[in-house]
């Protein structure tokens, strides 16, 4: 599982202090060289302006801007494959449990914003159609 | 009642309802994290070290599929930038503590926390800043180390065919349709998935990469385009 252009963060990480960690808690030095990667640039993100302030006023427009687009389109790359894979034709497409359940769950998700009410609605969609429909 | 403790418990007291959500979530994330092959420690030690759903959701995906590391955390990364934004925002509340207390604030730092606590500053000039904000992240981090390790314990003995793992784009798309909500962000969203699905099959799993850095792209043009 280790790919070639994570041996700089693995080269980095895993031999001194993660090395040990591996010997306590057992696992992947790979898995977790990537969780204290993950989780030392995502506690830099929250520090950054937490820390900085009074040296800078405000952040950038076009920063600002574009922090805008970062959760509708990571949030939909992330889910429309999910639901959807291209198949040979348009019917092997569109004829799976997993795009209908999902198509209800949108549906649930834009008149309630509950993420309970979706995940309740789509798990129920998906075994009707897993198990019943389409068994 | 101690008004600190009247500011500490209206944190907790906010927060309380949006565990309904929270809860799930969490459980996702163990449930996750099994799928993806991690061991109890490698799950918790995720939760706590990183402390953010979406990416952590993200990067067991693409572990349980074999993405290269660097996929994995440059996705992981991408993903929590939003966070920059939320700091950038609430700084400006956190400017009266000292540098040790604003690094320890930081951490707890996430959507829900930021979200309340902005509203709630807002509205009252007497609340104590950290005890409001600490009430209602630190409710939600027990709540996720807890919801995590409760989701690794069942995701273990649940049978594949129940394909409990589809919650997670089911999280996904209920955090997603609230955040399309004009004509730039709902383009981005669309042009992100659209991408993604056709990119599936790029070598690396960098689909997921290309769809968001497409729908960003997009999203600007839009905005740019309808001024």
């Amino acid at each position: 599982m280790t790919g070639g252009g994570f041996a700089l963060v693995e080269g980095a990480l895993t031999r001194g202090v993660l090395g040990q960690w591996q010997d306590v808690f057992g696992g992947s030095s790979d898995v977790w060289a990537a969780i204290v990667v993950i989780g030392v640039a995502t506690y830099g993100f929250r520090l950054s302006f937490i820390h900085l302030f009074g040296r800078i006023d405000e952040v950038p427009q076009s920063v600002k801007r574009t922090l805008r687009y970062v959760p509708p389109a990571v949030l939909a790359a992330l889910v429309f494959p999910d639901f959807v894979t291209l198949e040979s034709s348009l019917i092997a497409t569109l004829a799976d449990e997993r795009l209908i359940a999902g198509a209800v769950a949108g549906a649930v998700a834009w008149r309630t914003e509950n993420v309970f009410a979706t995940i309740t609605v789509g798990m129920v969609a998906l075994w009707l159609f897993r198990f019943v429909v389409f068994a | 009642m101690d008004p600190l403790h009247d500011d500490l418990l209206a944190g907790v007291r906010d927060v309380s309802p949006l565990m309904l959500g929270i809860v799930p979530f969490a459980l996702v994330a163990g449930i996750a994290a099994v799928d993806a092959g991690l061991g109890l420690a490698e799950a918790v030690g995720l939760s706590v070290i990183v402390f953010a759903g979406a990416s952590q959701l993200a990067a067991l995906d693409l572990i349980g599929s074999g993405a290269p590391l660097a996929v994995v955390v440059g996705t992981a990364v991408v993903i929590n930038l939003r966070m920059v934004m939320y700091s950038a925002s609430i700084a400006p509340h956190f400017a009266r503590y000292a540098r040790g207390v604003r690094a320890g604030l930081a951490y707890f730092l996430t959507d829900q926390a930021y979200a309340l606590s902005v509203a709630e500053f807002g509205a009252s000039d007497d609340r104590s800043r950290a005890l409001y904000y600490l009430g209602a992240a630190v409710s939600l981090w027990i709540v996720w180390q807890i919801g995590t390790v409760a989701g690794v314990v069942v995701g273990a003995g649940v049978p594949d065919a129940w394909g409990l793992t589809f919650a997670v784009p089911l999280v996904f798309l209920a955090l997603l349709v609230p955040a399309m909500k004009d004509r730039p962000t709902t383009a981005a969203g669309v042009t992100g998935g659209a991408v993604a699905v056709v990119a599936a099959g790029l070598p690396l799993n960098l689909g997921l990469l290309v769809g968001a850095v497409t729908g960003i792209v997009v999203g600007l043009l839009t905005e740019g385009r309808s001024r």
